[in-house]
């Protein structure tokens, strides 16, 4: 319940403040969003799966953003950072599928 | 990804190993051992919504309420007024670097167009200076070949001739006199126009002796009109051994007027050639 309205009121927040992104973390923010929302489907999935818990859900977003955000400033600093940020948006896509696959299941036993 | 020691539970599966992750080939997976086999995916969601609040879930929603906040603002960041501003630097180099060279491009095509259009003034006035040249010549050679009216300075030179003296000889005299002063444009008695294919002939019985100019039969007194240089055009006349002097030896008189405009309106027959070709 806390979960669901803190994402409300992120997303609220993020609408009616429109604070501008620095510099430094434009390249990062996109591919971090897409981090946080593989972690976040795969913490639904062990919700339904009654394997949640918040210490490994926590631990798994915070290294997946750092993950990500490590990956795309490694890209940058070898010269291939468009290539790179597409393949890791393509490698949490796909794993979004999966968990969006595994819930689905899940909830609608189909 | 850590485990926790003291929890019994598998490890959440936000990272799936290929093994452990779910799909068409691992169909037992959707009945987990781990899993009451009594609870339902909505029922499960239902109690995680009543659960108490704990610390982890207020985890779970400042971790949710960031991940909401960043999308939010990416998305806004997206949508901006400056398309280019979540652009990467390479991008944005590589995007300035074909704009410069588009650029280039197109300031070339201007230079070349600017090149077209100048050179195709520089042809359009000359074609504009050999078009009026040609109309000016046009004109002169109209006036010349007589087949226009022609107006301008010049004398008119009246042959009295009481006797009938006067004979072919004397009005060619006059008229070459006429020419080598410069006269364009010669008319005799306002009735024929004196050009180069005009022949001067003496009388014969056939037009009771009278002067033959061109097809014209004329009869004293003969009134030469000519357009020139009025003083050079009198000199011409009246010098000593001249035209005047001529005509006086078989009794006639010659008088020369200047007046301030001559117009010659009589026009030469259309010039027909036959045989004529030119020739380079």
């Amino acid at each position: 319940m806390i979960a669901l309205l803190g994402l409300v009121v992120g997303v609220a927040a993020g609408l009616f403040l429109e604070p501008s992104v620095p510099v430094a973390l434009q390249p990062y923010l996109p591919i971090a969003v897409v981090a946080a929302l593989d972690a976040t489907f795969g913490a639904l999935r062990a919700l339904l799966d009654d394997i949640f818990d918040d210490k490994v859900f926590v631990v798994s977003f915070v290294s997946n953003v750092l993950v990500a955000a490590l990956i795309v400033y490694l890209g940058d600093q070898l010269g291939v950072g468009s290539q790179l940020s597409t393949g890791v948006v393509v490698v949490l896509g796909i794993r979004i599928f999966s968990n969006a696959a595994a819930i689905r299941r899940h909830l609608l036993h189909a | 990804m850590p485990e926790h020691p003291t929890n019994p539970d598998p490890p959440q599966r936000s990272d799936p190993d290929p093994a452990l992750a779910p799909g068409p080939v691992a169909p037992p997976d959707r009945r987990s051992p781990t899993r009451s086999p009594d609870r339902s995916g909505s029922e499960i969601l239902l109690s995680a919504m009543r659960r108490r609040p704990g610390r982890g879930q207020v985890v779970a929603g400042i971790l949710l309420a960031l991940l909401g906040f960043a999308a939010a603002v990416q998305v806004s960041v997206v949508n901006s007024d400056t398309p280019y501003a979540g652009t990467r630097r390479d991008d944005l180099v590589q995007l300035l670097q074909s704009l410069a060279a588009a650029q280039d491009r197109s300031s070339r095509q201007l230079d070349e167009l600017r090149d077209t259009q100048e050179s195709l003034v520089d042809s359009t006035d000359q074609r504009t200076v050999a078009m009026e040249e040609a109309r000016r010549q046009l004109e002169a050679l109209q006036v010349l070949a007589g087949t226009v009216g022609a107006a301008g300075p010049g004398v008119v030179i009246t042959i009295d001739d009481p006797t009938g003296a006067v004979s072919a000889q004397e009005l060619l005299n006059a008229i070459q006199e006429l020419r080598d002063a410069g006269a364009e444009a010669i008319e005799i008695n306002d009735a024929v126009r004196v050009v180069a294919q005009t022949a001067v002939g003496d009388g014969s019985e056939l037009n009771d002796g009278r002067l033959v100019v061109g097809t014209e039969t004329v009869a004293a007194p003969y009134v030469i009109d000519a357009i020139g240089a009025p003083e050079t055009l009198s000199e011409a006349v009246v010098f000593r051994g001249g035209l005047t002097d001529d005509v006086e030896v078989v009794g006639g008189t010659v008088t020369v007027d200047t007046p301030g405009e001559v117009r010659i309106t009589t026009l030469a027959p259309e010039a027909e050639t036959d045989f004529i070709q030119p020739s380079t």
